[in-house]
């Protein structure tokens, strides 16, 4: 059974539509890399994923949840299956980087105490910031504040990560190490879709990539495929841009 | 003409200034709990909320505060409701304090980018959650020092009580006046009382606001 289901999902801004009927099944442990010009609606469709953005027409489910957007109880229990990591971060400033991991485990988990400082250590251990957790956000450098992002969003326990171009804020030798532990979590299993600007990393992580343009699934497939072989002329254009 | 000394006339100021205190207190504890909220309305997006908070807020924005009392003491009159100056000083200062709260609190509370509010709402906390941990901590360090500016606009506000027939430190000082013909002397005294009301309020506004500033 697919993780994430999209059929038919049409979007409008007023008179502007900027998705244009989306269809997209994500399976388990797959990772998804949404590449496209800006405005081709790449990081709408990802928004749509956890009700971020309302939608007007077609359906979308996670893990067999449809997303309600009028309905408080269920978006609140499907957010609690789909993590989402920003490309500007958004840490908590008037939080530790410690309490920032724990806020919403323990607040819509109800998670214990001692359970969930463990669990906050360990992610941090994971993402290499064992020692910063009692550090603010600001005193740590953009990669440092991403991977607190990414060990939040992990602390939910989410079965789908979504990553909205999250390094496309960060300075390009920190990069890297933010690539580095998106890397570990698809060689561990998690199912992600990131939309992203680094080629390389898609095509050496994606199972699949997706191109969007004018708001439609324009091209998919392995990155091989894609990267090696493209069909459209949109796709062959924005892949020469790109080596410029 | 009746005697007064310079402490006779000292003494039943500060006596009367302890009302114009009070009624401050009255107005921006109450105000402040209105105030919060329609704040809490406006920014709950529930229908209809918006346009009706904004009429509220554009109303007693855009009216004099004398004429809202004046307002509020007949109007209460009318209603069948036995208005002492106390109530009607009361409620007219209340509605006014938590008009211009609740803007005040709307733009500290706009001010939180954007981002806060989704990477909250991503990690499936609800409404109250956002506010009560995420937004308000942060607005509210913002507010501050801005909200402790208005309270000096709020004492010095309350002289306005005295057309209504309140007794407070304005009210006061005219009947004293009436009574001594030495107005000047009368409302200099009265406005050193509003000076020393006022200026430490002032004062810890401005060392708030350098503490805030100097913290980002």
């Amino acid at each position: 059974m697919p993780i994430v289901e999209i059929t038919g999902l049409h979007k409008s801004y007023g008179e502007h539509e900027v998705l244009k009927g989306i269809d997209l099944s994500v399976a388990p442990g797959e990772v998804v890399a949404i590449i496209g010009k800006s405005g081709s609606g790449k990081s709408t469709l990802l928004r749509c994923i956890n009700g971020l953005e309302e939608f007007q027409s077609g359906s979308l489910t996670v893990d067999g949840r449809p997303l309600l957007h009028h309905n408080a109880a269920a978006m609140r229990e499907l957010r609690q299956h789909v993590g989402m990591v920003f490309q500007s971060f958004n840490l908590f400033p008037h939080l530790t980087v410690g309490k920032n991991i724990m806020l919403a485990p323990s607040l819509v988990k109800r998670k214990d105490a001692a359970a969930n400082e463990a669990l906050a250590r360990k992610l941090l251990q994971r993402v290499g910031l064992a020692e910063k957790f009692d550090a603010f956000g600001d005193q740590l450098s953009g990669g440092q504040q991403q991977r607190v992002a990414i060990a939040r969003a992990l602390a939910m326990e989410p079965a789908v990560l979504l990553c909205d171009e999250i390094t496309s804020a960060l300075d390009p030798e920190l990069v890297g190490e933010v690539l580095r532990v998106v890397e570990s979590l698809a060689d561990e299993g998690m199912t992600l879709l990131m939309v992203t600007h680094e080629m390389n990393f898609a095509r050496k992580v994606a199972d699949r990539v997706v191109f969007m343009h004018q708001g439609r699934v324009h091209e998919m497939g392995s990155p091989d495929a894609l990267f090696g072989n493209p069909q459209t002329p949109e796709l062959k254009q924005f892949l020469s841009a790109l080596h410029d | 003409m009746v005697d007064f000394s310079l402490w006779d006339i000292v003494r039943n100021l500060l006596l009367a200034a302890r009302w114009t205190v009070l009624l401050s207190v009255i107005a921006f504890v109450g105000g402040g709990l209105v105030g919060l909220l329609l704040v809490t309305l406006r920014l709950s997006k529930l229908p209809g909320t918006t346009p009706v908070v904004t009429a509220y807020v554009q109303i007693f924005q855009g009216v004099p505060l004398l004429v809202q009392l004046f307002l509020a003491y007949y109007g209460l009159g009318l209603l069948g409701i036995n208005t002492s100056p106390w109530v009607a000083a009361g409620a007219g200062l209340t509605l006014y304090t938590s008009a211009f709260l609740a803007e005040i609190w709307r733009g500290c509370v706009e001010s939180i980018p954007r981002g806060q509010w989704e990477a909250s709402a991503s990690l499936a906390l609800n409404f109250r959650e956002q506010l009560r941990y995420v937004i308000a901590p942060q607005a509210l360090r913002i507010a501050v020092p801005p909200t402790v500016g208005f309270l000096v606009q709020v004492i010095k506000g309350t002289a306005l009580a005295s057309v209504i027939g309140f007794m407070e430190l304005t009210k006061v000082g005219k009947t004293i006046a009436n009574a001594t013909f030495s107005p000047f002397l009368i409302f200099s005294c009265v406005a050193i009382l509003y000076f020393l009301l006022c200026y430490p309020v002032s004062l810890y506004a401005k060392r708030l606001e350098r503490k805030f500033h100097a913290h980002r």
